[in-house]
């Protein structure tokens, strides 16, 4: 028995089930992202005047991801109308390229992870703060009763800041202000140098995860659930691109709609992106 | 809405941003002064640009192609 509908659109709602399919489960996604979206306004309204950090991400590794992701979105839309035109071959060839550009996005966000997991600040017991990236880990590290220990000491390749900084109180603005220099953001260039920090001489060693602070929070949610989305669009669209390209012989309409309806998906997934960048990166 | 429709919209957002941050680094190159500012801010205002262009070829290429 055959599925109606798959090609032809119905009558009632003028789509074909797929696409219909589709753009109700867009509007949950709209959803989904857009109360995220609302937090980070509500988070960032609510921060302390001048305590909200900028310029802690990389812009140009934005941008160039931004552009990975437009590229994207041509191949697979002109990939779609590549099959319209009946033309297989050209859209193996945009179709793959969209997969590849979908890889790099998922590499080069990963760098950035990498980037802010190795990237530490230090307070020591006299109050000065370190923070640069991690170098090195001396000693340490074996498990005793199921707890990891510690290391002796940390090599961080960095800038200091006095215990001036730490005392006023709100020793993150000035910090963030000028570390804004240090990533492609506005400022100056603060000099850095190697620091070999004992772990007796700490009171505190925090990495920039996700724990660091409410914007580094909303920071890896976002982009973290976007990635997500990114990945699960890559994997449909390979195995469309790949063993489910068998259609194309027993029912090319359907498969071209079948294109179509991952194409929007990924639109969508690029849109968000496209809100996502300014709003995280440069505002 | 077919991908077609939605491409548009997404070109035009696409064209909206990459406007923003030409202008946006163009302002950070007014503080800071350096030359990557620079060169950012033009490569984003000549990408906005070739978005235009991209946008007229797209719907010349796909004018038999309906919006819904």
């Amino acid at each position: 028995m055959d599925i109606p509908y798959t090609v032809l659109p119905r009558r009632d709602t003028g789509l074909y089930n797929a696409k219909l399919g589709i753009w109700l489960f867009l509007a949950s996604e709209v959803m989904l992202f857009g109360a995220l979206f609302s937090s980070y306004i509500l988070l960032r309204v609510g921060a302390y005047p001048g305590a909200w950090p900028h310029g802690i991400l990389n812009v140009p590794i934005g941008t160039v991801n931004t552009m990975v992701l437009i590229c994207s979105s041509v191949t697979v839309v002109l990939g779609w109308a590549a099959l319209k035109a009946n033309n297989f071959a050209r859209y193996r060839k945009l179709q793959a390229i969209t997969i590849v550009c979908s890889m790099m996005f998922v590499c080069i966000k990963s760098y950035e992870y990498y980037d802010k997991f190795t990237h530490y600040e230090v307070v020591l017991k006299d109050g000065r703060v370190i923070d640069g990236h991690l170098i090195e880990k001396v000693g340490g590290g074996q498990m005793v009763n199921g707890v990891r220990q510690h290391p002796e000491s940390i090599i961080l390749h960095g800038v200091e800041f006095p215990a001036e900084m730490k005392a006023a109180g709100m020793a993150k603005v000035p910090l963030m202000e000028r570390l804004a220099g240090e990533h492609g953001g506005h400022g100056s260039h603060v000099e850095h140098k190697e620091y070999t920090i004992a772990w007796s001489d700490t009171a505190r060693v925090q990495n920039y995860g996700p724990w660091h602070n409410t914007y580094l929070a909303i920071y890896f949610t976002m982009t973290g659930l976007h990635a997500l989305h990114v990945i699960g669009g890559a994997l449909v669209m390979g195995w469309i691109w790949g063993p489910g390209a068998k259609l194309w012989k027993t029912d090319p309409e359907r498969y071209t709609n079948r294109v179509e309806v991952s194409g929007l998906f990924w639109h969508f997934v690029d849109l968000v992106w496209i809100f996502l960048f300014p709003i995280l990166y440069l505002l | 809405m077919s991908l077609k429709a939605f491409h548009v919209i997404f070109i035009t957002s696409a064209f909206l941003l990459s406007a923003f941050l030409g202008g946006w680094c163009l302002l950070e190159f007014s503080n800071s002064r350096r030359v990557g500012d620079l060169l950012l801010g033009l490569l984003s205002l000549a990408g906005s640009v070739g978005l235009v262009v991209y946008g007229r070829y797209f719907l010349k290429k796909l004018k038999n192609i309906d919006y819904f």
